[in-house]
């Protein structure tokens, strides 16, 4: 018996089938006229806080935002974030770093997608596995708070690459961390060039409404009255 | 712990790179699996030593085990606006047209997480 070696091409995405399903819901989202966010950072860098005065802002602009919360356990965040009055869903995803979107998925059931404006996917605090996960979203905005270091988009740059626009948060520490604003905007358009950069502040409100005024603008739907 | 490929997401990689690869063994007369030849970018955020370390795990009692897995890193590929062409960029921290410097965002190549080819070994 002889054996004879052989190399057959194959060409597969290991990711495929996530990809596939992300392709569904990007389908899904554009059809009922929603912009899907897809919200990554570390974890401690205020993606929750950032949410809930963004949930807030929206609704009493008129906006009907929605949101999909996700951590390895507990339902704290998304109760937090109910407060707002805006539907609030957790994705507990008991110990995997990332949400897929399958998960996103198996969470929109029973939700009518053409009455939000908008819907806010807080991914689990994480700044490696997310990157690779699309979740159908229409834009990612990647956080990095003043407390984290000018140079982490440089030390994470596949997630930062990914991003469409950042957000940096907790803006009225920079001065006590000492947060050099020119490092941090040139390590974010190294990584990431001509990215849109908020310099926020939740506590504070500073750079709030040029945040929203981004996701209004970014909205296919106008506002409407809220009861 | 409950399942260990869900703390590193290259372990989930890996198990379904082997799911990926059996299914099409499925299809073929029989064979063995020598190699398997994975293609990942610069910028997929996966680390080979973890694949490596989650290969074994995954192929286990299957007609991978044994088998090898090889990982190609591919470079970052960017097309330049201004060259008219996509331009190869070494590492990860570069993000301009290695020519005439031009910033892009227009990425082509240095996301894929691929499974590229198999080493086959007929048996006659």
């Amino acid at each position: 018996m002889s054996t004879t070696t052989r190399i057959v091409e194959l060409r597969k995405g290991v990711l495929k089938k996530n990809d596939e399903l992300a392709a569904g819901l990007r389908k899904r989202f554009f059809d009922s006229g929603l912009l899907a966010v897809n919200l990554v950072s570390s974890p401690g860098t205020g993606k929750t806080a950032l949410l809930e005065r963004t949930l807030r802002e929206l609704r009493e602009r008129g906006y009907r935002p929605a949101a999909l919360v996700g951590d390895l356990e507990t339902d704290n965040d998304a109760r937090r974030l109910a407060a707002s009055g805006a539907p609030v869903r957790q994705i507990n995803t008991h110990g995997i770093c990332h949400l897929e979107a399958e998960m996103v998925g198996k969470h929109l059931e029973g939700w009518t997608l053409s009455d939000f404006t908008h819907l806010f996917i807080e991914n689990v605090g994480n700044l490696v596995c997310p990157s690779s996960y699309d979740l159908g979203e229409e834009i990612r905005i990647a956080l990095l708070s003043v407390t984290e270091g000018e140079d982490k988009p440089l030390k994470y740059p596949s997630i930062y690459n990914s991003a469409d626009a950042m957000v940096i948060t907790k803006i009225d520490l920079a001065q006590a961390c000492e947060f050099d604003r020119t490092a941090a905007n040139a390590s974010i358009q190294a990584i990431r060039p001509g990215a849109p950069t908020f310099e926020t502040s939740v506590k504070t409100g500073e750079g709030i409404p040029a945040w929203i005024d981004f996701l209004v603008s970014r909205s296919g739907k106008s506002a409407s009255p809220t009861n | 712990m409950e399942d260990a490929s869900k703390n590193v997401h290259e372990l989930s990689i890996v198990q379904s790179v082997v799911e990926t690869v059996l299914d099409w063994l499925r299809a073929q007369p029989p064979l063995r699996v020598k190699a398997v030849n994975l293609r990942v970018g610069a910028l997929s955020a996966v680390v080979e030593d973890a694949l490596q370390f989650g290969w074994e795990i995954a192929a286990k009692d299957t007609q991978l085990e044994g088998s090898t897995l090889v990982v190609h890193e591919v470079n970052i590929v960017l097309y330049c606006m201004q060259c008219q062409k996509p331009e190869e960029v070494e590492g990860t921290q570069f993000f301009r047209c290695p020519n005439c410097g031009t910033p892009s965002n227009d990425l082509r190549q240095g996301r894929e997480i691929e499974i590229e080819s198999l080493e086959i070994e007929d048996e006659a």
